[in-house]
């Protein structure tokens, strides 16, 4: 039996590219930190443009704590939301078209998140890329490593937990087991 | 005492991030700060609802920790976050102001220790909570 003949490249970039920018697009929170997505394959890395509005503290001057959390979390969200979309989106099952009309899935809710601060961060573009260690029915546990001029000099790296949406929205059985399959 | 808290106050006010956001320092008195973010459109997380991000509340909360810190009787200086753990009880309201509230409830040699708490119009349950640890350099 033959295998189908793949895909022409540009249909595969073009249907990646269009889900994962509906998806950055959505968020008016991600325009006002102006933060935005490389893609290779499924892997994505978060870039946090630098602006002075991230400044937080003037005198060193340094990225706001803050601003440097919210990346990591924004990161961290959009990663798995972009994992839980990927093979629906690769099977055919989900057409960007409709992402790109705006029928958007819900995304995951961020549960807790702790930061680690591990140096003050540069007045320059920041990275992030998201682990995601565990993605159950229910939860997922992740972790994002951020980093500015060297990959291997993080700046600030976090872990935390997020509430997945549930899959098929009404149809999925609410009477079903908390735990097990997933 | 007085000149820390307006130092404090001043510091605040000057951050370029705090005011993008939108935030204004309420009160600031001896370990103890409450800032205030009005609603607004820009920091939305989830378009459907038109609920806040979680990185809003959270960078207000991290301002509030470090506004606590500086305002500490026992005079830390400048101050950087070591970690910051935040948990989501729900969601914001949306339209509704959040108000943080933190307390630097001890500062060691090195390390300022720090919670807050952020809430909208309702008060019984915040939406978020934090326990975070900051650098501190006793004088």
């Amino acid at each position: 039996m033959a295998r189908p003949r793949p895909e022409p490249v540009q249909v595969v970039k073009q249907r990646r590219d269009a889900a994962l920018k509906a998806l950055v697009d959505a968020v008016p929170y991600i325009r006002f930190l102006d933060i935005s997505f490389d893609r290779r394959g499924d892997e994505l890395t978060g870039v946090l443009h630098f602006s002075d509005d991230l400044i937080g503290n003037p005198m060193l001057p340094a990225i706001h704590g803050g601003a440097t959390a919210a990346f990591l979390e924004v990161t961290a969200i959009i990663s798995l939301g972009w994992a839980s979309l990927w093979d629906d989106l690769e099977s055919g099952v989900l057409d960007p078209a409709r992402l790109e009309a705006g029928e958007l899935p819900r995304m995951p809710k961020t549960i807790d998140l702790t930061v680690d601060y591990l140096r003050s961060g540069l007045p320059r573009d920041a990275y992030a890329r998201a682990q995601i260690v565990r993605r159950g029915r229910r939860y997922a546990s992740v972790n994002v490593l951020g980093w500015q001029d060297n990959r291997d000099r993080l700046f600030a790296q976090a872990t935390g937990h997020f509430l997945m949406p549930s899959r098929d929205g009404s149809k999925a059985g609410s009477a079903a087991p908390e735990k097990g399959a997933s | 005492m007085v000149e820390i808290e307006t130092l404090a106050r001043q510091f605040i006010e000057a951050i370029p991030h705090a005011r993008a956001l939108g935030l204004d320092l309420v009160s600031i008195d001896a370990g103890r700060a409450v800032i205030s973010m009005p609603y607004d459109e820009k920091l939305i997380g989830d378009p459907k609802t038109g609920v806040i991000h979680g990185g809003a509340v959270s960078a207000m909360l991290d301002t509030c920790c470090g506004a606590a810190v500086m305002s500490h009787p026992s005079r830390p200086g400048q101050t950087a976050t070591i970690d910051l753990r935040i948990d989501y009880m729900r969601a914001a309201t949306p339209g509704q102001t959040l108000v943080a509230t933190a307390e630097c409830y001890h500062v060691a040699r090195s390390v300022a220790f720090v919670r807050a708490t952020a809430v909208d119009d309702r008060t019984d349950v915040p939406v978020a909570s934090v326990a975070a640890s900051f650098t501190a350099e006793r004088s």
